[in-house]
């Protein structure tokens, strides 16, 4: 037994050693740079010496949604602004503490922090290091000097995207659903809720939405932003109820839409998606040509913005809050749905965002910043 | 593979437990000696029983004695430390071949390969010099406070693995294989959040009174799997996996609950514990270590002592080593696996509290983290001994608290640290495969002279005790 046991870990050994040669042989053969030339250096060259960093939360930086946007938001500064960067994943809420102090330790001109969950880390690593600057995004719970809150008032966006729901619906019936009964979730959904009224009051139609009742702040959730399976049953559930346009807000689970979506369109049906945060058109991966649109959250460029004015040495604590005006919320363009809207819907939709930021037409959600 | 062939190290430590028993007058001195016996009909030379028998009736061996299991968790302390070993070198080649200055020196490998030698070198180096940094000492530091940060970091880390590894390791030896350690740390949280920020009460009651709810929720919830399994015969792992998730969802649905969260917010997070229910910095405000190590510490001895030296541990081994035995002995079995999952399930539960009164001072979903599944690797790394799980849990710490400056100080995923802890129970579930690799004789064989004593150390047999 211990002999044949020897054997096979020989055998195996040695077919190993013969497959990595020759994979050596046929990828080693390039030739070497300059003797003197530096082997280090991924990116831009650094031209300051300011080190922005970011901590994930739970969710890791390939989440898809805020803390890859957020991400990537950085990396662009370090193209841009020539910043060095640094950055912490965390794998879970346990690894929140010890990942700022790091961040801290490092020596970190601002570091921006992802999402509520990291509020009471930051505001304790803000507290006790004076001289360092924050930004947390999605939270706005912490005043002081130097906690720069970065927040959205994601409703002006999906209330257009509701509108535009409601004109383009053929079955009368729209439907929403979200990852976790949270205000950075329920903020979408209240402003769809109000698109869709609005189109009610505006035309004397009665278009229906499915999932969620803004009055009560309830309706259908799938209870994490994991389970794609369930976002399927869920979009199942609301196309068999005959909504013909559906919006999850549950970051990954929106893919279990998107399956829904494409196999309900296999099967005959015209049946559409809305992605949020992102233009799931690029982003998504499939079933592009049934995203009617996205609930854009310009995560990327509120966070280079911060860091630029920090690197400029005018850091302020004033929330950035992202808007119709300023850019930091938006709805995407139709792409391959061009044809499927009503004619006139994309300048119904140009003046009702002049209205949203003129404050003819205010968007009201529980969990708008206040 | 025979039965034989892996049967672990000795008679002695089965001659062991008697020994010190012999030598204790207390009143239970005759029971136990019938129990023993009753024991050890069933095994002839069997080693106190670290093994569900349980797993008998799940695995195809003929005898409870030579389950999988059995052999998994009996492989001695020299095959634990190699394995160790062997993980950090595999996860050393995994870090230099996923580099990105190796994969560039490699390109003109045959032109110059000491460059990418040297890269890889580098690369894996650097990785494991800024995990040990960040877990033990860390050279660099500017005053004396962080040069021994990080091995407060470590022990801070441990404390809830070194509790529900406790718990995971007690029910293991009462023959329970207990996968429920995270629902329970989630549950006990939950009481002792509950109480540490609801209720406003002097500093020492207030958080004794939190330790306690902690520890009682841990105990009841684990405590319904044992009375389901000693009423109904419901197998153990899948109540417990099922428990899990209801604990998981119990926990999201009570801070959707206005009872649950901060006044004026409706995000999933409780208000923070008061400061009295908090455990006080051990080593003052500088460090993140906490008075719930020294707990863990206590919890250690307790039980230490429960297993070895009292009347009630001893039934729950026999219990253990074999339920039938042990009830024509006169055990009862069923409190005994009521009780067993009850103090595995107080253990998690103070595990729960290190995390709300300790580190992180509110109640989230995300408390327990993956504790209470790193939990039952630690109690099979410490072999299911109380101080083999207390030496475990601490090098899982070191591993987690190190991962993390690993990752900020070089850049190398965190996950390395995951594929480490992974491969160290993959080789510890398949000792022959490390006795192959270093030429080891298996335990039970004829000593074949040179190397043959090593397996026998006095630390292994002492271990398995």
């Amino acid at each position: 037994m211990k002999n044949s046991l020897r054997k096979f870990s020989r055998g195996t050994g040695l077919s190993a050693a013969v497959l990595g040669v020759s994979a050596l042989v046929l990828s080693g053969c390039g030739a070497p740079p300059a003797e003197e030339s530096p082997s280090g250096g991924t990116g831009a060259e650094a031209t300051t010496d300011y080190l922005g960093c970011i901590v994930s939360d739970s969710g890791g930086f390939d989440d898809r949604s805020f803390n890859q946007s957020s991400y990537e938001g950085l990396k662009k500064a370090e193209t841009d602004l020539g910043i060095k960067i640094n950055q912490a994943e965390s794998q879970a809420e346990t690894d929140f503490g010890p990942n700022v102090d790091q961040m801290v330790q490092a020596g970190c001109n601002l570091t921006v922090t992802v999402g509520f969950l990291l509020a009471d880390t930051t505001k304790a690593a803000a507290e006790a290091n004076v001289d360092s600057n924050f930004a947390i995004v999605d939270d706005n719970s912490i005043d002081l000097p130097n906690v720069k809150p970065i927040i959205y008032d994601t409703a002006q966006a999906a209330f257009l995207a509701g509108y535009a729901a409601a004109a383009t619906s053929e079955s009368g019936k729209v439907a929403t659903y979200g990852g976790i009964n949270i205000p950075t979730v329920t903020i979408f959904m209240d402003g769809f809720a109000e698109g869709v009224d609005y189109f009610n009051e505006e035309t004397g139609g009665d278009v229906q939405l499915l999932g969620w009742d803004k009055e009560s702040q309830n309706g259908t959730f799938v209870g994490n932003f994991e389970d794609a399976a369930a976002g399927k049953t869920n979009t199942q559930n609301f196309i068999n109820e005959g909504a013909d346009i559906i919006m999850p807000v549950a970051g990954p689970v929106g893919s279990g839409t998107l399956d829904a979506v494409i196999e309900a369109n296999g099967a005959g049906k015209d049946v559409k998606a809305i992605w949020v945060d992102s233009d799931g058109y690029e982003t998504a991966g499939k079933g592009e040509e049934f995203i009617l649109t996205s609930v854009m959250k310009l995560m990327g460029d509120a966070v280079e913005d911060v860091i630029s004015t920090d690197v400029e040495g005018n850091f302020d604590n004033t929330p950035y809050v992202g808007t119709l005006e300023n850019g930091g919320v938006a709805l995407a363009p139709f792409h391959d749905q061009e044809a499927n809207v009503p004619a006139d819907l994309q300048t119904k939709l140009d003046e009702l965002k002049e209205q949203i930021i003129s404050g003819d037409i205010t968007v009201d959600s529980a969990a708008s910043p206040k | 593979m025979t039965p034989q062939d892996d049967r672990p190290a000795s008679p002695a430590t089965g001659d062991g437990a008697p020994h010190t028993r012999r030598e204790a007058k207390d009143a239970a001195r005759q029971e136990e000696v019938r129990l023993e016996n009753a024991a050890e009909t069933a095994g002839g030379e069997l080693p106190p029983p670290v093994v569900p028998g349980t797993a008998a009736a799940l695995g195809t061996g003929p005898a409870p004695d030579s389950t999988l299991m059995q052999r998994i968790m009996t492989g001695n302390a020299l095959v634990a430390f190699l394995s160790v070993v062997l993980s950090l070198i595999l996860g050393g080649l995994l870090i230099a071949v996923t580099d990105q200055n190796v994969a560039r020196a490699s390109s003109y490998f045959f032109s110059r390969p000491q460059d990418t030698l040297a890269a890889a070198w580098t690369a894996a180096s650097g990785a494991y010099l800024a995990l040990f940094q960040g877990s033990v000492l860390n050279f660099e530091g500017e005053t004396f406070t962080r040069v021994i940060y990080p091995l407060t970091q470590t022990l801070t880390v441990a404390t809830p693995l070194i509790c529900a590894g406790l718990g995971v390791a007690l029910a293991f030896r009462a023959g329970l294989f207990n996968i429920g350690a995270q629902g329970q740390i989630l549950i006990g949280a939950t009481f002792a959040g509950w109480i540490g920020f609801t209720l406003h009460l002097p500093a020492g009651i207030h958080l004794l009174l939190v330790i306690l709810a902690g520890m009682v929720g841990g105990a009841v919830w684990a405590g319904l799997v044992g009375l389901l399994k000693a009423r109904t015969g419901a197998h153990e792992v899948i109540l417990t996996i099922m428990f899990n998730y209801i604990a998981t969802n119990l926990v999201l649905y009570f801070l959707s609950t206005p009872a649950f969260q901060r006044p004026g917010s409706t995000n999933p997070i409780s208000p923070q514990l008061d400061a009295t229910a908090l455990y006080p910095p051990l080593l003052g405000p500088a460090f993140r270590l906490h008075w719930g190590f020294v707990v863990a510490v206590l919890a250690t001895v307790f039980v230490w002592w429960l297993l070895n030296r009292s009347t009630v541990g001893f039934e729950l081994r026999a219990v253990g080593a074999n339920a039938s035995a042990a009830r024509t002995a006169g055990v009862n079995v069923s409190k005994g696996y009521i009780l067993a999952m009850a103090i595995a399930g107080a253990l998690a539960g103070l595990a729960g509290v290190a995390q709300v009164s300790g580190t992180e001072k509110v109640l989230t979903s995300g408390v327990a983290a993956s504790f209470g599944f790193d939990a039952i690797t630690v109690a099979l790394l410490g072999r299911s001994s109380p101080w083999g799980t207390f030496a475990a849990g601490i090098l899982f710490g070191a591993f987690r608290a190190g991962g993390v400056a690993m990752q900020a100080s070089t850049g190398t995923s965190i996950d390395i640290v995951l594929v480490v802890q992974s491969l160290i129970v993959l080789f510890i579930a398949a000792p022959p495969l490390v006795r192959a690799l270093f030429r080891l004789p298996a335990p039970g064989a004829p000593r074949a002279g040179k190397g043959g004593s090593t397996t026998r150390t006095p630390a292994s047999t002492g271990a398995a005790a």
